[in-house]
């Protein structure tokens, strides 16, 4: 399994050079600081979408839920919307981009904490009632987004239009830094939990018959999930399947249960599929249609196969 | 209250709402103008009547439609706004878009119907091979199905260009509808009207395949029907105004808390909510932020939403 | 009668009955036993047009399954379905009242009325007539799915292992209403059941089934002794001849 680790970090590599280098007319002066804070971002992108998946899919017990179809970063962008609307367009602008971030990570980790601590804590029974409130929530806030931006000014609607699609090819070079520094302190706590994530994944009842109390962790997790979300919402917008795609091929790719595997695994094919596929999409073919859009589709349909079969087995 | 009771309430409400949709909007209107004024009266017939009817048509038969899909799928938390019939149409309207663009609009609203019925099939058949003890599958399943072919529709109107027209019929939005432009709407009433002839059948399917077998009915044969119905119900809606989720999520639920799963006896009172709801989200919508309008899609959505989440968390009622 | 003729089933390709050929008599109380994956299940699913038929064919009286309308075999056969694990916002009543269906296609007369409510009185339910079957325990919602075949008045019913998520009371109930639907209304019962106790006990006649073929039928004395449980269940257990017929000591 570690061997298929390397092959797919090789990959990576060699993707991240052809990124840097193909088709490379003009100075590299240029070239390679702007190529470099886009590569930095989708990598940074991919690492906290995939790892928020699998500490939610560890939390939930359950393989197809992400934070993202629980509306999470539907409410991100929400909550950025009504920021603008409360405090003004122009006011926002005037705000430096980390202050906005920080303040948005921070109330997102609140509402999350409120919003899905209350209903972790529901029985195992009611786990369709949480995943529809989690669904229902993300209607509601894109529906309440999409609210505000008509009652705001139609000037100060230029604001948020830019968070509210994914986009990788302006990535936010201010957060950047930012970003990087919150994303590394959190994978690092992750890391450090690992071997106690692995415990909880066997379930409630078990954790506790081994010494692992699940609350404290799971609300701990969730903490992690929020500000993992935040990061990759604050960057790129939001995007639906990546998380979902990513974490089922680390599944087959890496078929263990092991936090220690999955979640290098995972970090790593979300890389490929982000740099990858910006390289292919971009310099190759040469296509208008954003990744995330791509990314969707065939997200999408690889996970509805990968639930039937799983189904069927 | 029984059923009729609530029934014929409900009714009176409705008629005055739609009263209260004639004189709400840009132009002032009063009751007193009409008789004296020929361009009010104009106004009223080219405008208002034919929106107010629209929204009333559309909320009613999607309510209906949701209702139907919900029996067929044995589950209550699908509709077709959301599990893929909607996005077929947008697929349909797509495809003719770029392949006969002089296309006449009944020839659009066919194919649209058409593509939204392949794509509730698509669903149905996967829907089949779920097993029956994950319920909560189902809608997941329908949503992520939804999200595909919304994205796959997404993807052919960036490369094509016509991403504009996609807003169009992804978001419902009334104020575009006047006379000349909604009629082919009334086909949509007809066919929800129709249904009502085969309320018990939708309700004996709900109890399931073997239950239906027992009963004598043609399972497959009423299946088709209802998927029939309500793909043609929401093409004609996505076609003509866009898309307005939660109408068919949030009715059939409500007035099966209220007034149970007896078809024949709560289909008008699905009806009668679902234009009820539609009407005054997109009087709200009109009213908000004066002079401009919010669409009622985004309105429902708020709406549609807190309400859905009350009924999902009010103790359940016994007895 | 129903006469079953050379009747084979595949699911694929795994052979699931293999060439049955039975007659079950009108009226009386018949006991479908054997192990799990005998084949009885989908015997009875193929009996009540559940699944379609591969080959050999299967008459109900005069009727052809596969052949005949399906409202007309809706007024001469009905099956319990397994109980939904989501039961529907429906009142008992109306529900019961779904088992005239068949005869008036959901235009109720005033004598479907009477019907529905006789077959309430039968199972006892009357007083729940109203209440919702979301609201019922397991036990009461199996008596309003009993109601409604009752209701449908055909003379065959067939169940399969309707005896689930019943307690020793609710058992007995159905037990003795089946055994009066077969000897005071002359309806021909066909139970699927695990139980050879109950079968030997409630049955007039006793079909037993291994891998997807009949191996014995005849009355329960006849049927049920040492042979049959190591052959068919292949199982050593004694069995004793009491008062109330063979007693299996499991």
């Amino acid at each position: 399994m570690a061997r298929r680790l390397w092959v797919m970090a090789g990959l990576l590599a060699l993707f991240c050079v052809l990124f840097m280098t193909w088709n490379a007319r003009g100075p590299w002066s240029f070239l390679l600081p702007f190529r470099g804070t886009k590569l930095a971002g989708l990598l940074l992108v991919g690492m906290s979408v995939s790892t928020a998946t699998l500490l939610f899919q560890t939390i939930t017990q359950n393989r197809i839920l992400t934070p993202s179809i629980m509306g999470f970063d539907a409410l991100y962008v929400f909550l950025l919307t009504l920021a603008v609307y409360l405090l003004g367009g122009m006011t926002v602008v005037h705000i430096p981009p980390q202050v906005t971030f920080l303040m948005t990570a921070g109330t997102l980790t609140l509402a999350a904490l409120l919003l899905f601590g209350t209903l972790l804590r529901t029985t195992k029974s009611d786990l369709l009632r949480m995943i529809l409130t989690g669904i229902i929530f993300g209607a509601l806030f894109r529906s309440l987004t999409s609210f505000l931006q008509r009652m705001i000014d139609p000037n100060e609607f230029a604001v948020i239009q830019v968070a509210s699609f994914a986009r990788f090819t302006q990535i936010e070079v201010v957060l950047l830094a930012l970003s990087a520094l919150i994303t590394a302190l959190v994978l690092g706590r992750i890391w450090l939990i690992r071997n106690r994530l692995d415990v909880l994944a066997l379930g409630r009842t078990t954790a506790i018959t081994l010494g692992e109390p699940p609350r404290r962790l799971e609300l701990e997790a969730l903490v992690l999930i929020a500000l993992l979300v935040s990061v990759s919402t604050a960057l790129v917008g939001p995007i639906a399947f990546l998380g979902l795609l990513v974490v089922s091929i680390a599944r087959l790719i890496t078929p263990t249960e092991a936090h220690s595997i999955l979640l290098p695994s995972a970090a790593l094919i979300a890389g490929l599929t982000l740099v990858g596929g910006q390289f292919l999409m971009e310099r190759a073919f040469r296509l208008s249609t954003p990744l995330s859009v791509v990314i969707d589709l065939v997200g999408g349909a690889v996970f509805l196969i990968l639930l039937l079969k799983g189904v069927r087995r | 209250m029984t059923t009729r009771h609530t029934f014929w309430a409900g009714l009176i409400g409705l008629t005055l709402l739609s009263f209260l949709s004639l004189f709400i909007g840009v132009i002032d209107v009063s009751p007193r103008d009409l008789i004296s004024d020929q361009e009010t009266f104009e106004l009223l017939v080219i405008s208002r009547f034919p929106r107010t009817a629209a929204t009333l048509i559309c909320g009613s038969t999607l309510a209906i439609a949701g209702a139907i899909m919900q029996m067929l799928v044995r589950n209550r938390f699908v509709e077709p706004m959301t599990a893929g019939t909607g996005q077929g149409a947008a697929l349909g309207v797509l495809i003719v878009t770029l392949t006969m663009p002089s296309a006449s609009i009944f020839t659009k609203m066919t194919v649209a119907s058409l593509v939204a019925l392949a794509s509730s099939l698509g669903f149905l058949a996967i829907i089949r091979k779920m097993p029956p003890t994950q319920p909560l599958l189902v809608p997941l399943v329908g949503l992520i199905y939804g999200g595909l072919i919304g994205a796959a529709v997404t993807f052919v109107a960036y490369q094509a260009d016509l991403l504009q027209y996609i807003g169009v019929w992804m978001n419902g939005e009334f104020s575009g509808v006047l006379q000349g432009r909604y009629e082919l709407l009334w086909i949509a009433a007809g066919v929800g009207a129709l249904t009502y002839l085969a309320a018990d059948q939708f309700a004996i399917v709900g109890l399931g395949r073997a239950t239906s077998i027992n009963l004598g009915l043609n399972y497959s044969q009423v299946v088709l029907i209802g998927l029939i119905a309500f793909s043609v119900v929401s093409a004609l809606t996505v076609t003509t105004v866009g898309m307005i989720p939660f109408v068919g999520l949030v009715v059939p639920n409500i007035v099966s808390r209220l007034a149970g799963d007896n078809l024949r006896r709560t289909l008008p009172l699905v009806a009668l909510m679902g234009a009820g709801l539609t009407l005054i989200c997109d009087i709200l919508g009109r009213i908000l932020r004066y002079p401009f309008e919010i669409p009622v899609g985004t309105v429902f959505g708020v709406v549609g939403a807190a309400l859905f989440l009350w009924l999902l968390y009010r103790r359940p009622q016994h007895g | 009668m129903i006469r079953i003729e050379n009747l084979s089933y595949a699911i694929e390709g795994k052979e699931i009955l293999r060439d049955i050929t039975l007659d079950v008599p009108r009226s009386g109380f018949t006991a479908l036993i054997g192990p799990n994956g005998a084949g009885k299940s989908t015997f009875l699913s193929l009996i009540a047009r559940l699944e379609p038929l591969q080959t050999g064919s299967i008459h109900i009286d005069d009727l052809q399954i596969g052949q005949c309308s399906d409202r007309d075999l809706a007024q001469r056969l009905s099956i319990l379905p397994q109980v939904p694990d989501q039961p529907p916002r429906l009142a008992v009543r109306e529900l019961v009242g779904f088992g005239r269906y068949p005869y008036n296609r959901g235009r109720p007369t005033s004598d479907d009325g009477a019907k529905v409510d006789h077959a309430l009185s039968v199972l006892g339910i009357t007083d729940l007539a109203q209440r919702s079957l979301d609201t019922l325990s397991g036990g009461q919602r199996q008596r309003a799915q009993i109601a409604m075949i009752f209701a449908q008045d055909a003379d065959y019913v067939l169940l399969d292992e309707p005896l689930n998520n019943l307690d020793l009371a609710g058992t007995r109930t159905l037990l003795v209403i089946l055994r009066n639907l077969a000897e005071q209304h002359g309806k021909t019962v066909v139970m699927v059941v695990h139980d050879i106790n109950i079968a030997s006990r409630y049955a007039d006649r006793i079909i037993a089934m291994k891998e997807g073929r009949i191996v014995r039928q005849g009355a329960p004395d006849e049927v049920i002794d040492k042979a049959l449980l190591h052959d068919v269940f292949a199982t050593d257990a004694m069995v004793l001849s009491s008062d109330f017929g063979q007693v299996v000591l499991v």
